[in-house]
């Protein structure tokens, strides 16, 4: 298996990955264990919401996202973890039976001064559901590591990185 | 919740004190942040982690479960003093979340909330904006987390 390196992230390329369908039973077990508020648990309460119906935490879309992201292309990549998230926007309810599909577009890809073995890249990640809406726009940052021999010839840049 | 007129920026509270196992750390990774580094100690141990660490989203759902119990109590013990409850939520979404240390299999997090902001929301006449800096900080004393929040909430009738 081939491994991603922070070279292989191509500033304003996009790509897709996913399905991933959501279950009434997850959004439910999600929400008993980390966001227990009635709207994201018992369908009469959330009817009456502004979500107007039973939807996920957006702390669980989140994380399916994440999920999306480690099976995607993450998993089989040199990360090295995230120092956080610039912003995150729950643009339209997730429901039960939908179906996600994580849209990556890269922002910027950069060098770590203090970690030449290690590279900056900024995604944007958009979750769009089976009707085409997006449901969460999220932009944050990840640490990957070089590939090594890029490394150790110096670190010259890839074609198209900017 | 509070309805907006009532909610004071500078309030704080003190969410609560959480210890992250690592049983919980790989149970949560399986289900949403497989990577290696928070699913299995030797190989945590020779990433540059060292160690065990939860995932940064379940570090933040962990807050989220300490600010919902808290509204939960707080309105509570508002009905039971007769005061008028008004209707929290739902979030459209935070920024500037940091996760600024590893959260380490073992580490005790300490985690609170400030309010930062509060406003009208133009669209919506009743309701409004509620804007939180939330974080956690390990036993050590080390900021290790945090996010700036938004939630609606009612505003007072009139």
């Amino acid at each position: 298996m081939s491994i991603l390196y922070w070279e292989d992230f191509i500033v304003g390329s996009v790509a897709e990955f996913g399905p991933r369908r959501v279950t009434r039973e997850e959004i439910i077990a999600f929400a008993a264990e980390f966001d227990p508020q009635p709207m994201h648990m018992d369908e009469d309460v959330a009817r009456g919401t502004m979500l107007g119906g039973l939807a996920a935490s957006g702390w669980h879309t989140c994380s399916i996202g994440m999920r999306m992201i480690v099976d995607g292309f993450m998993g089989c990549s040199a990360s090295i973890g995230s120092p956080g998230v610039d912003e995150v926007r729950w643009l339209k309810p997730v429901r039960p039976d939908d179906v996600l599909t994580l849209r990556r577009t890269v922002l910027e890809a950069r060098p770590l001064n203090s970690r030449p073995e290690w590279g900056l890249v900024r995604f944007r990640f958009e979750l769009v559901n089976q009707t085409g809406e997006t449901v969460m726009i999220q932009e944050n940052v990840n640490l990957f590591g070089r590939r090594p021999a890029a490394v150790a010839s110096g670190g010259t840049r890839p074609p198209g990185a900017a | 919740m509070k309805h907006l007129e009532d909610i004071r920026v500078g309030e704080k509270v003190a969410l609560g004190v959480h210890t992250f196992t690592a049983e919980e750390i790989k149970s949560f990774a399986a289900r949403y942040d497989p990577q290696p580094f928070h699913l299995d100690e030797t190989a945590a141990a020779r990433s540059h982690f060292g160690a065990l660490v939860a995932s940064g989203w379940h570090t933040g759902s962990t807050c989220i479960r300490f600010i919902v119990q808290h509204r939960l109590r707080e309105e509570e013990a508002m009905r039971s003093r007769g005061e008028p409850v008004g209707r929290t939520g739902p979030s459209p979404g935070f920024r500037d979340l940091k996760w600024l240390k590893p959260v380490y299999a073992g580490d005790t997090i300490t985690y609170a909330s400030e309010i930062i902001e509060t406003r009208e929301v133009n669209s919506r006449p009743d309701k409004g904006l509620v804007f939180a800096l939330n974080t956690g900080t390990n036993q050590a004393g080390e900021l290790v987390f945090s996010f700036v929040s938004a939630i609606f909430v009612d505003r007072r009738p009139a």
